[in-house]
């Protein structure tokens, strides 16, 4: 048995706690935005994401990602139900808390994809949707990725899961959005958001659990982790500055929610990033992505596509400068690996396949996914049921009385 | 003078709006209601349970205007709140005996 370092170990407890909050947080983020009518449908969902995930995890999800490689392609079922877990220690940490820090990030990216069925999605359609979405989306791309698969023998770097997380979920939630189609209305009718400090304060659990998500993924309580702690609030707090500004040039007033948006966008796009650039690489990823993730949104407006809460342009094209920002600014100020700043042109061309390959496979199996479950049960709820929305029609409740 | 009181679905009220503006209808009071037409609101049919959904939320806008415009703000809330569907809504039209401006004591009639 290998030696467990007390101090990665508590470290990586804590992280783990910090990564769960973010997804209650993502719900309600993701409420604020919705009408009256659908708030707790949508934070909802996002509890229902985490519990489906926690369950499917444990059981094989772990080991279909982070289980003996098969072919470069998916992880064995070798760890089914974890099975002599409990004095397995994978680094210098118990295997189970690992299991656990991993577990959390699967379930905050099915949380995200559910942007895209905001208002309008059958409840029991999603129970469904979701278990797919992460046994075929997700696990396969984790494992490409951080389990040994085809992507991490090629040599590409996603340090905490822009591309695992971020762009599985945001080209997932534009293939799901095409798939289930457009709130009624849309375009029509006046959907803004109901309840702005909710967003607010959604946005503020999501930059506060950001720190475990990215820090955390050092897996150690070390200079690695420090690293990841700052850049990640470099980056979110520079994004956000420089969506307020690009907002406020072309609005004529920067808003509040234009802000968070783009501090989320910032956590985004330094997550693949956060142990291979040092503060000055933060900022450049922090500015363009701002400007970025905001002419995303307004493109997608502008396409008439009701990819409700911007997963996409926020999740799916932040991530994707992300991962390409990895390969243009790691330095070897912070770790062994280098990017286009030191000439290292392959290791940017990795990362622009990685990320191509992660895109194309994310919104196809996700658009397969979608297209079945409606076969099967209908990911729509009914016109009326949508009229009266998903608070009432999907659970019975009443958000304001 | 009369007070022109429509009963309209929260989510055309923004295009009301603008239709009004575009008619030199500025002046309005806006209230968030919810409340129940002849069918008795909605009922779904939800897995083999009905359920009723018996208070919709509405949009009331309160306007009052002189007798001489009062078609004009009339036709314009009915072209620009109408679906065709049930729930569109309703138009009442009552009479007002004076209006008084807090700021100057003004009267009018």
């Amino acid at each position: 048995m290998n030696h467990i370092s007390a101090g990665d170990t508590a470290w990586l407890l804590a992280a783990t706690a910090l990564v769960m909050l973010m997804t209650p947080g993502l719900g309600l983020f993701y409420g604020g935005m919705v009408r009256r009518k659908n708030v707790l449908s949508m934070i909802a969902l996002s509890f229902i994401a985490y519990a489906i995930v926690s369950v499917q995890w444990i059981v094989y999800g772990y080991s279909i990602s982070f289980g003996p490689d098969i072919h470069g392609i998916i992880g064995s079922l070798k760890y089914l139900l974890l099975f002599g877990f409990y004095h397995k220690v994978i680094g210098d940490v118990p295997a189970l808390i690992y299991v656990a820090f991993q577990l959390v990030f699967a379930a905050i990216t099915l949380a995200i994809v559910t942007s895209a069925c905001a208002e309008r999605i059958k409840l029991s359609a999603f129970l469904l949707f979701g278990l797919l979405w992460t046994t075929f989306v997700y696990d396969p791309i984790a494992h490409w990725v951080w389990g040994g698969g085809w992507l991490s023998k090629l040599g590409a770097l996603d340090f905490a899961g822009g591309t695992v997380v971020h762009i599985s979920s945001g080209f997932g939630a534009l293939a799901l959005a095409l798939a289930i189609g457009k709130r009624r209305g849309f375009g029509e009718y006046n959907m803004e958001p109901h309840n702005i400090p909710m967003t607010l304060l959604g946005a503020a659990l999501l930059w506060f659990g950001w720190f475990g998500f990215n820090a955390g993924s050092a897996v150690a309580a070390n200079a690695s982790a420090a690293n990841a702690f700052l850049v990640t609030n470099t980056a979110a707090a520079v994004a956000g500055l420089s969506w307020m500004f690009a907002s406020w040039i072309k609005e004529g007033k920067p808003g509040s929610l234009g802000f968070v948006s783009g501090a989320v966008a910032g956590l985004v796009a330094i997550t693949p990033a956060a142990g291979y650039v040092n503060v000055s690489g933060a900022i450049a990823i922090g500015i363009v992505v701002g400007v970025l993730c905001y002419n995303m949104m307004l493109f997608r407006i502008r396409k008439g596509l009701d990819e409700s809460l911007d997963a996409w342009a926020v999740h799916g094209m932040g991530g994707l400068w992300g991962a390409i920002a990895t390969g243009i600014f790691a330095t070897r100020a912070v770790s062994q690996y280098t990017g286009l700043i030191y000439g290292n042109f392959h290791q940017f061309i990795v990362q622009i396949l990685a990320a191509s390959a992660s895109v194309a496979y994310a919104f196809v199996v996700t658009f397969i996914i979608a297209k079945f479950v409606d076969a099967v049960v209908g990911l729509r709820v009914s016109e009326e049921e949508e009229y009266v929305g998903l608070d009432i029609s999907q659970h019975g409740e009443t958000a304001y009385t | 003078m009369k007070k022109i009181e429509a009963i309209i679905r929260s989510e055309k009220f923004e295009d009301v709006k603008k239709a009004l503006e575009s008619k030199g209808i500025i002046a309005m009071t806006v209230t968030e209601v919810r409340g129940r037409g002849e069918q008795k609101g909605i009922t779904l049919q939800f897995r083999g349970r009905t359920m009723e959904v018996d208070l919709l939320s509405k949009i009331k806008i309160e306007i009052v205007v002189d007798d001489s415009k009062v078609d004009t703000v009339v036709k314009t809330i009915v072209d620009s709140a109408r679906t065709g569907k049930f729930g569109d809504g309703k138009i009442f039209i009552i009479p007002v005996e004076k209006s008084i401006r807090v700021r100057t004591g003004e009267i009018e009639k």
